[in-house]
C-alpha cells in the first residue's frame, strides 16, 4: 500500500493546506446535509399534515354512495399486494342528524375500527367517551357536537331525505384536527352503518395506506389495471387530489437535488484544484519515485487516495456539522407554543447516500490530478534539479 | 566479463524550434562489476548519456541493452520494473522524499518492488546504514539531516534492491571535499563487496581518476576511453 502511505504523508506534510481543504469540504457538505434534511423534514411534515391521516388510495363505486360490487375479491387482491400496508373497508352514507328540529348534514362512516384506526388515528383523537360500545353507538366530531350541543349518551335521529333512518346513541367525541371532518363525519361500526342504510354486507369504499406514500399514483393505476378498469369503480389517490401540494413538493425536491449537485460539483472542483497544485508541489517526489520504478498506475493512485482521504474526512465532518446545524435550527425555531416549527428528522438513507456519493466523487476528483501526474516525466524533474 | 549495459549507435536529438543533437552515434558498453566514470564539460551530453543508460530518457536513434534486455521493445511498466530491479540512481540533488524518515526513504524501492518490506530487507537496510555511517540517524526525517547525510541516505536507497548497476550523476557536486572522499570510499566498498557496476558522471577530473575506466564525452561524442 505504498501509494496510500505516500498519499497520507503528502497530506500530513502540508497540514494547514490539508486542514483548510477539509474544512472547506466539510462546510460545503454541511450545507448539503442541512438543506437536504430541512427540505426532507418540511416535505415529510407537509405530507403528514396533508395525507398522514387520510387514506393514500380510495377505491369506491363510480357513483358516490353506491356499494362496490365484488368488494371482497378486491380486498383479497389488494391484501396480497406487498406495497400496501393497511386495507380498511367502510360503508358510508350521507344523512342528516340532530335533535328535534336542529339537524345537520353528516356523513355516517361505518368502519372496522381496528383497520380504520391505523389510517385515521381515531382512537387517539377521542377526547371524551369511548369507541362505540354497542351496535347503534356513534362517535361525533368536535365541531358538530358543539353546533348541535350534543352530550355523551344523547340519542340522535338520523334521517335521509324524506325518510327516518333510525336512532343512534353518542358514545364519544373525536377531534381529527381537521374542522371539516369534525363537522361532517359521524363514525360508527361497519355493521351499524350497513344495517341503517340497507347495504346488506356491502361496503362503499375500500381505503388503502401504502408503505411508499409517493408511489400512490402509480399503485392506483396498477390497481385499476388489476381490476380491469371497470366503469363502475373509481380508484383515487391522495396525489391526484392534492395536485398543488404535489407539484410544490416536486419543485422543492428538485431544488434540493440542484443544491446537492452544485455543492458536489464545488467539492469536486475544490479537491481537484488542490490536488492538481499538489502534483506541481510534489513533482520532485513523483519524479524520483518514477525514476525508482513506481508505475504510472501507482503514482496516479497517490492522488486518488488523497482525494478519498480528503473526501472521507470532509464528509464525516460535514455530515456531523450539517446534522448539528439542523438540530440548532430546529431547536431555535418554534411555532410560538414551544413546539418545533419542523420536526428534527434525520433520514439515514440520505446521510449514507450523501456520504458515499461525496467520498466517491472526491476520489474521482483525484483522478484529474492523477492524469497530470501520469504525464510527468522523471527526466524533466531530474534535469531541472 | 560481459557488458551489463550497452549503447549501440545512440543519437539524441531534442526537438524544438531548432532541433538540437546532443549525442552522435554513441557505441558504449560497461562490463559487469566495473567502476567507471564519465567526464565532460557542461553541455557535453554526459548527463543525457547517463539518463539514456538509466532508461529515464530514450534515444532518438539506436539501441540500449540492459542485462540482455533491449529497452525499446519494452513497455512503460516493464521499463519501470527494469529500473527498479536493475538500476540504482544517485543524483546530485539527493531527492529524498521529505515526508519520510531516512529509513523509510531507503525502503521505498523495495516497497515499489514487493509492495511490502520483510524482515530480511529491514536487516539489509540496517547494514546499509551501517555502511554509510548513519545508523544513529536513520529514523530522522530526511529534512532533519545534513546534505552529506542525505546524500549517503540516497546511496543506501540506491542499493536496497541489490541493483546490478549504480548510475550516479554528480553525486558529490554539492558536498564538501571530506564528504566527497567518504562517499567515493563507500562507492568503492560497494563495488568490491557486491560486484555492483558503477557509472559515475562528474566534471571533476580528480574524482574521475579514481575510477577503473574514464570515458570522456565532448560535443556529444566519445572523445576518450581509458581503462586502467
Amino acid at each position: 500500500m505504498l501509494p496510500f502511505t505516500i498519499a497520507a504523508r503528502f497530506l500530513r506534510s502540508a497540514k494547514s493546506q490539508t486542514v483548510l481543504i477539509i474544512i472547506g469540504i466539510a462546510i460545503a457538505i454541511s450545507v448539503q446535509i442541512f438543506v437536504g434534511s430541512l427540505l426532507a423534514s418540511l416535505q415529510k411534515g407537509l405530507v403528514e399534515k396533508t395525507a398522514g391521516n387520510l387514506p393514500h388510495i380510495t377505491i369506491s363505486a363510480a357513483i358516490d354512495g353506491n356499494a362496490i360490487t365484488g368488494w371482497r375479491d378486491i380486498v383479497d387482491s389488494v391484501e396480497d399486494d406487498d406495497s400496501i400496508e393497511i386495507v380498511s373497508v367502510s360503508a358510508d352514507s350521507n344523512a342528516f342528524m340532530g335533535i328535534g328540529d336542529n339537524n345537520k348534514p353528516i356523513l355516517l362512516r361505518g368502519f372496522v375500527f381496528d383497520d380504520a384506526d391505523r389510517i385515521y388515528g381515531i382512537g387517539e383523537s377521542i377526547y371524551e367517551g369511548d369507541i362505540n360500545q354497542e351496535r347503534g353507538d356513534v362517535l361525533v366530531g368536535k365541531e358538530l357536537a358543539e353546533e348541535l350541543d350534543i352530550k355523551l349518551g344523547d340519542y340522535l335521529a338520523l334521517t335521509a331525505p324524506g325518510d327516518i333512518v333510525g336512532q343512534v346513541r353518542v358514545s364519544g367525541f373525536f377531534d381529527l384536527g381537521v374542522a371539516n371532518l369534525n363537522e361532517l363525519w359521524v363514525i360508527t361500526d361497519l355493521e351499524t352503518s350497513q344495517e341503517l342504510f340497507g347495504f346488506g354486507d356491502a361496503v362503499t369504499s375500500i381505503e388503502l395506506d401504502l408503505y411508499e406514500i409517493f408511489e400512490a399514483d402509480a399503485i392506483a393505476l396498477d390497481i385499476e389495471d388489476m381490476l380491469g378498469n371497470p366503469s363502475s369503480i373509481k380508484v383515487e389517490n391522495w396525489k391526484g387530489q392534492n395536485d398543488d401540494l404535489v407539484s410544490g413538493l416536486d419543485g422543492q425536491r428538485m431544488s434540493s437535488v440542484i443544491i446537492r449537485v452544485a455543492i458536489l460539483a464545488s467539492v469536486v472542483i475544490a479537491i481537484a484544484s488542490i490536488l492538481v497544485i499538489s502534483v506541481l508541489q510534489k513533482s520532485k517526489q513523483l519524479g524520483i519515485l518514477k525514476a525508482m520504478g513506481i508505475k504510472d498506475r501507482d503514482a496516479s493512485l497517490i492522488f486518488v487516495y488523497q482525494g478519498f482521504i480528503l473526501g472521507l474526512a470532509g464528509s464525516v465532518m460535514g455530515i456531523l456539522l450539517g446534522v448539528f446545524l439542523f438540530y440548532v435550527f430546529v431547536s431555535a425555531t418554534d411555532n410560538g407554543d414551544s413546539s418545533p416549527l419542523i420536526a428534527f428528522r434525520l433520514e439515514n438513507g440520505f446521510l449514507i447516500q450523501s456520504f458515499i456519493i461525496n467520498v466517491i466523487a472526491s476520489g474521482m476528483a483525484g483522478l484529474i490530478a492523477a492524469r497530470r501526474s501520469s504525464g510527468l516525466n522523471p527526466i524533466d524533474v531530474i534535469r531541472e534539479g | 566479463m560481459d557488458n551489463i549495459i550497452e549503447l549501440r549507435k545512440v543519437d539524441k536529438i531534442y526537438s524544438g524550434a531548432v532541433d538540437t543533437q546532443v549525442l552522435f552515434g554513441i557505441d558504449l558498453g560497461f562490463e559487469e562489476g566495473s567502476f567507471n566514470s564519465i567526464i565532460g564539460q557542461s553541455g557535453s551530453g554526459k548527463s543525457t548519456l547517463l539518463n539514456i543508460l538509466g532508461i529515464l530518457d530514450v534515444p532518438t536513434h539506436g539501441e540500449v541493452n540492459i542485462n540482455g534486455n533491449r529497452t525499446d521493445t519494452l513497455d512503460k511498466n516493464r521499463l519501470a520494473e527494469l529500473r527498479n530491479e536493475m538500476i540504482g540512481f544517485v543524483f546530485q540533488f539527493h531527492y529524498l522524499l521529505p515526508e519520510f524518515t531516512a529509513l523509510e526513504n531507503v525502503l521505498i524501492p523495495c516497497r515499489i518492488r514487493k509492495g511490502r518490506v520483510d524482515e530480511e530487507t529491514r536487516r539489509q537496510a540496517g547494514e546499509l546504514f551501517e555502511m554509510v555511517g548513519l545508523s544513529k540517524v536513520k529514523n530522522n526525517m530526511a529534512t532533519k539531516m545534513s546534505g552529506g547525510q542525505q546524500q549517503r541516505t540516497a546511496i543506501a536507497r540506491s542499493l536496497i534492491n541489490k541493483p546490478k548497476i549504480i548510475l550516479a550523476d554528480e553525486p558529490t557536486g554539492n558536498l564538501d571535499s571530506d564528504t566527497t572522499a567518504t562517499i567515493y570510499k563507500i562507492f568503492r566498498k560497494i563495488n568490491q563487496q557486491y560486484g555492483t557496476t558503477f557509472i559515475i558522471v562528474t566534471h571533476d577530473r580528480k574524482i574521475a581518476e579514481e575510477a577503473d575506466r574514464i570515458v570522456e564525452v565532448k560535443d556529444g561524442r566519445i572523445e576518450m576511453d581509458i581503462r586502467k
